[in-house]
């Protein structure tokens, strides 16, 4: 690499790649988000079609699914490069690594986030929750996806050497991400009951925060083990 | 001694199936998962000696070849 | 300090070391167990209120005070590990745990036993019982990876980075469920005032934390001295320590 490449440079390129491989694929995109509607749909034929029942239950729900879905790409987020070699050119390039992930999970999130985030009102419509919380529903979906692909991230990297390593990660994941699904499903329900809910959305932002500083130096470490 | 006889005691005022499951199978996984560790080391513990006398195995025969 | 702590980095002298504290843990743990279980069971007064049922105390709060306190340990064991490479140290993380999860569960275990006559429910969504819980998932997550990595160097390292990042998120899982539950239910649910209790339940009680305290840093040597021999099994130290006894 020449010397005039600079890290916005590197950031660019990676996650320039990784999108435009997975738009490529259309089905990587298409499926999560197939994936998440069937999911909501399985849930009214399973708890019974009445409306306020369906009201009550959909900020969960809608989170339970988005989790679900998100999960399905994470797999593939470090695996294809580690499979090719790529990430071990990563690695030893003199860039920071962490910035090599964090475009990896920028690109993950556009690819399995941010549809759903477009998504997400007509599923909220779906589940027949009030027209006022359609806006916390796209609030939290906007804030909290990014968070799931970070922390989604950490145990994708941690696995990406193993052979089996798709349902350990959804192990190892799922219990970080409740808190995330906590404050998101609360911030719905209480926008649904006409308060304010910024106080959710501000701690929800506070993660995020957290984790952009803290998960990229977590995925590092985490890749450099599996790939060495 | 808070209890008048031993049926008291195991009774523990009609709890007694609550209390001594709880400390039961507190029991229980301990002692199951100390037997685990033990019965570990001693495992490790043989696997090196056959190692060891494979190995001693290897270099007699290998002796004896020479000789022959 | 660092010139006599230098040497334990070695395995052999870890071991050694490991075998000079064992017999301590184990009779402290041991003993005060004993004790502890025959004080609490036959000799504290009943409580007023929840009769003999309390007695579950005796072995559900020093378990769930040493669930939390096994994590932390093996998070400071696994910083160690990773900040200074030190490979005891990763051993360490593997040996604590399954211990720390041992006891995780005896806390999960007991609290049912103790929830159904109390409150009627073997389980209730309690923002400390939903915690324990997730606490567990943690512990077997971190079991689990470093299980499934068949090169266990980097098992090792990674289960070690998985507990930092448990340590993390462990304070704000805990906060975050304490809040839901606030939020969702507001149940009153009788919570032991530690400072309230009286002397002749509290004694048997410090006695029986201190004897699971010994109890965990016991189990976590034996499986410590386990790790270190499986990881030099080809080293010339295990083979004369095998062929001596």
């Amino acid at each position: 690499m020449r010397a005039s490449n600079s890290y916005w440079t590197l950031f660019c390129n990676v996650y320039r790649k990784d999108v435009t491989l997975a738009f490529r694929q259309r089905a990587e995109i298409v499926n999560p988000l197939l994936f998440f509607l069937i999911v909501i749909t399985l849930f009214p034929l399973a708890i019974g079609p009445e409306p306020a029942l369906l009201a009550r239950m959909a900020p969960g729900i809608i989170w339970v699914a988005a989790l679900l879905s998100t999960m399905l790409g994470l797999d593939k987020i470090f695996r294809d490069d580690y499979m090719d070699g790529s990430l071990e050119q990563l690695i030893a390039s003199p860039y920071p690594l962490s910035l090599a992930v964090l475009a990896k999970v920028a690109a993950h999130w556009t690819v399995a986030g941010l549809p759903m985030v477009i998504m997400a009102p007509v599923f909220a419509l779906l589940m027949n929750l009030e027209s006022q919380a359609l806006g916390a529903t796209v609030l939290t979906l906007l804030i909290g996806t990014p968070l799931l692909s970070f922390i989604g991230a950490i145990g994708a990297g941690l696995t990406v050497g193993l052979q089996k390593g798709g349902i350990l990660m959804s192990l190892l994941v799922l219990p970080l991400y409740i808190p995330v699904l906590i404050f998101a499903t609360s911030a719905i329900d209480t926008s649904s009951m006409s308060l304010a809910y910024s106080g959710q959305l501000a701690i929800l932002g506070a993660m995020l925060a957290v984790a952009f500083v803290a998960a990229p130096i977590a995925i590092s470490s985490a890749l450099r083990v599996s790939v060495s | 001694m808070q209890f008048e006889s031993f049926s008291d005691f195991i009774a523990m005022g009609g709890y007694g199936f609550y209390v001594w499951l709880s400390f039961g199978s507190c029991l229980a996984i301990i002692l199951g998962l100390l037997f685990v560790s033990l019965h570990e080391g001693k495992r490790l513990k043989q696997q090196v000696k056959m190692q060891m006398s494979r190995e001693e195995r290897i270099k007699k025969a290998k002796e004896a070849e020479a000789q022959a | 300090m660092w010139k006599w702590l230098h040497p334990y980095a070695k395995a052999e002298r870890a071991y050694q070391l490991c075998n000079t504290l064992l017999p301590y843990f184990a009779v402290v743990s041991v003993l005060c167990i004993v004790v502890g279980w025959v004080w609490g069971l036959a000799y504290a007064p009943a409580d007023y209120q929840q009769k003999d049922s309390y007695r579950i105390i005796f072995i559900h709060v020093p378990s769930a005070i040493l669930s939390m306190g096994a994590y932390s340990s093996m998070a400071v064991a696994a910083i160690i590990a990773l900040v200074w490479q030190l490979r005891n140290a990763e051993l360490a993380v593997i040996a604590i745990a399954p211990v720390g999860a041992a006891m995780t569960a005896i806390a999960l275990i007991t609290g049912a036993a103790w929830g159904k006559p109390m409150w009627g429910a073997w389980w209730v969504w309690d923002a400390r019982l939903t915690s324990e819980l997730i606490l567990l998932f943690l512990y077997l997550g971190v079991l689990s990876l470093y299980h499934a990595f068949e090169d266990k160097k980097a098992g090792g390292r990674a289960a070690c980075i998985l507990a930092i990042v448990g340590v993390v998120n462990l304070p704000i899982i805990h906060f975050s469920v304490e809040w839901w539950n606030t939020l969702h239910q507001g149940a009153t649910i009788t919570k032991f005032d530690t400072s309230a209790i009286d002397p002749s339940m509290l004694w048997p009680l410090l006695i029986n934390l201190l004897g699971f305290a010994a109890l965990v840093g016991a189990m976590s040597l034996i499986r410590l001295k386990n790790e270190i021999m499986q990881a030099d099994k080809h080293r010339p130290w295990v083979r004369q320590l095998v062929s001596r006894g």
